[in-house]
């Protein structure tokens, strides 16, 4: 058996929404260099809905595939679905993948997460703390 | 395809195979039966014996057959600290890079009560016959170190150490996994007590070693059961194994020189060609190094990216990054020679042998750059290094 699904390996190959906006609404960077992740995602949002989406990963594999994939999801949906978007639904959207790198898909979503917080803050808009909870998830954060 | 990853394991060699098909074919029986067709597996396992021993300079009676490397660490380091308790010794000196095989059994060691001293290895990854002698006590039990490391290639001054350990009375094994058939191994005048080696790693089979045990040193059996291996480890020996083991050493140790000779200047070749890659590093000690062994950190991008990257251009390497390790942690190795985390999760192995060609290592001279290039190009670590937002580390 393949260390990664096929899903996997073709967002790792053909990363969607790789690069930079230059004057996004919102950006949310998790992870960090010591653990050997970081992702970071830039929002563009129009009318409450995100209307381009790009990220930069540091990571293996399967953190360049769930960055890729998250971005995927949340294109072009409102604000209020993105919050939705959880771990879980990326590493579904990729076919699953490995127990060791599920932290990767935490990881995307709690980037995607800190975007919109960032967006959010910059226009001084209320937001549920719910949302948003501390980047805690990461084991290698806690040692 | 081009297979890079020698240090992990080697292809089998013709002389290997046809000796274990032989073996399978012609002298299947238990070298334990007494009629004919048992004695000839018997006979067939002595030859090995005597070939195996007269490579590393060993008489037939002090090798063991043992199902690797490290199952021979595992019972070489149990001896030697089972004779030192006898007489009260409790200290064992190793070095903080050894193999897991070594260092996980050590840990138990240290759980049982023995007071484990592990080496600094410096920067170049090695350790002095001096550093040894400052760390011996009255009552060291014994002194591991390994003849060259897996991953960086560092090769260590073994018969140094063995001579300062033999003149102080002190056990000495080395796990020299990577070194047997690629560099000289002499353990009488090297003054070895107790070495490891496996064959994979010499175009053996996998899953046979050896631990060789200077006469006079007995060995603590892991394995209980039947008085094969002169009472050292039980259970029928593997017979085609040893034959496809030592057919393979003698072949390996027969082109030593000139197979070394020819790695080496292609080591030379990819050494020189991936240290223009900005903000990389080797690993390891440039000079006394594995013929085979490159090892390099590559800031800003992660080691496994690079793997699957290489893989999709058919070549095999490997990594110490955490996400290879399949732990938190990347490579104890590097972290020893004080890469710090954020670089040794960006590090690459390629190791050769005399198969690998210059065509090999133009392709990987020209896709290793690409690919880190590519990764460092939509890493935010690396954008964060070149915009001066972080501080680079190589």
């Amino acid at each position: 058996m393949a260390l990664y699904s096929e899903k996997v390996m073709d967002h790792f190959r053909n990363p969607r929404n790789v690069g930079v906006i230059e004057d996004a609404d919102g950006v949310g960077e998790v992870g960090n260099a010591v653990c050997g992740d970081i992702m970071k995602i830039y929002l563009k949002i129009e009318d409450g809905i995100v209307a381009d989406v790009k990220f930069e990963t540091f990571g293996c594999g399967s953190a360049i595939a769930s960055s890729s994939m998250a971005t995927e999801l949340v294109k072009g949906k409102p604000l209020e679905q993105v919050l939705q978007l959880t771990n879980k639904a990326v590493a579904e959207a990729l076919d699953g993948l490995p127990a060791h790198k599920l932290h990767c898909s935490v990881l995307a979503e709690e980037a995607i997460r800190a975007a919109v917080k960032d967006y959010y803050e910059r226009q001084g808009l209320p937001c549920s703390p719910k949302d948003f909870p501390d980047c805690g998830s990461c084991e290698g954060c806690r040692r | 395809m081009i297979y890079a990853d020698n240090a992990a394991t080697t292809k089998m060699s013709a002389a290997a195979i046809s000796a274990m098909l032989n073996c399978m074919e012609e002298s299947w029986g238990n070298p334990s039966s007494l009629y004919g067709l048992g004695q000839r597996a018997s006979e067939t396992l002595q030859s090995a014996r005597e070939r195996i021993a007269a490579c590393i300079g060993a008489s037939p009676k002090e090798i063991t057959f043992t199902s690797g490397g490290s199952e021979a660490d595992n019972q070489a380091i149990r001896s030697a600290a089972l004779l030192g308790a006898r007489k009260g010794k409790r200290h064992i000196i190793s070095t903080a890079f050894e193999h897991h095989a070594v260092l996980h059994t050590l840990k138990k060691l240290e759980d049982e009560g023995f007071e484990i001293e592990l080496l600094p290895v410096g920067k170049l990854g090695t350790v002095t016959a001096q550093q040894v002698a400052d760390a011996i006590r009255t009552d060291t039990a014994l002194v591991t170190v390994m003849y060259a490391n897996n991953e960086i290639g560092s090769i260590l001054p073994v018969s140094e150490i063995g001579a300062v350990c033999r003149e102080r009375g002190v056990l000495f094994h080395t796990d020299a996994v990577q070194a047997a058939g690629h560099l000289p191994v002499d353990v009488k005048t090297q003054n070895i007590d107790m070495l490891s080696l496996s064959a994979h790693k010499f175009h053996g089979p996998k899953g046979a070693g050896v631990l060789y045990a200077r006469q006079g040193v007995p060995l603590t059996r892991l394995i209980e059961g039947g008085a094969q291996e002169r009472g050292r480890r039980a259970g029928t020996e593997n017979v085609a194994a040893a034959a496809g083991m030592a057919a393979a050493l003698e072949e390996t140790c027969a082109h030593m020189e000139e197979n070394a000779f020819k790695v080496s200047a292609l080591r030379e070749r990819l050494i020189a060609g991936l240290s223009q890659i900005p903000h990389s590093a080797l690993n390891g000690d440039p000079v006394n190094r594995l013929p085979g062994n490159v090892s390099f950190c590559f800031e800003g991008v992660e080691g496994e990216s690079l793997l699957l990257l290489l893989d999709d251009r058919g070549i095999c390497a490997s990594s110490g990054s955490a996400c290879t390790s399949g732990s938190l942690d990347p490579s104890h190795v590097l972290l020893a020679i004080g890469r710090p985390h954020e670089v040794a999760h960006g590090s690459l192995r390629l190791s050769l042998c005399e198969e690998n060609s210059e065509a090999d290592a133009a392709a990987i001279l020209k896709a290793v750059p690409e690919i880190v290039a590519y990764l460092r190009n939509m890493s935010p670590l690396w954008k964060d290094k070149i915009s001066g937002k972080r501080e680079f580390v190589l």
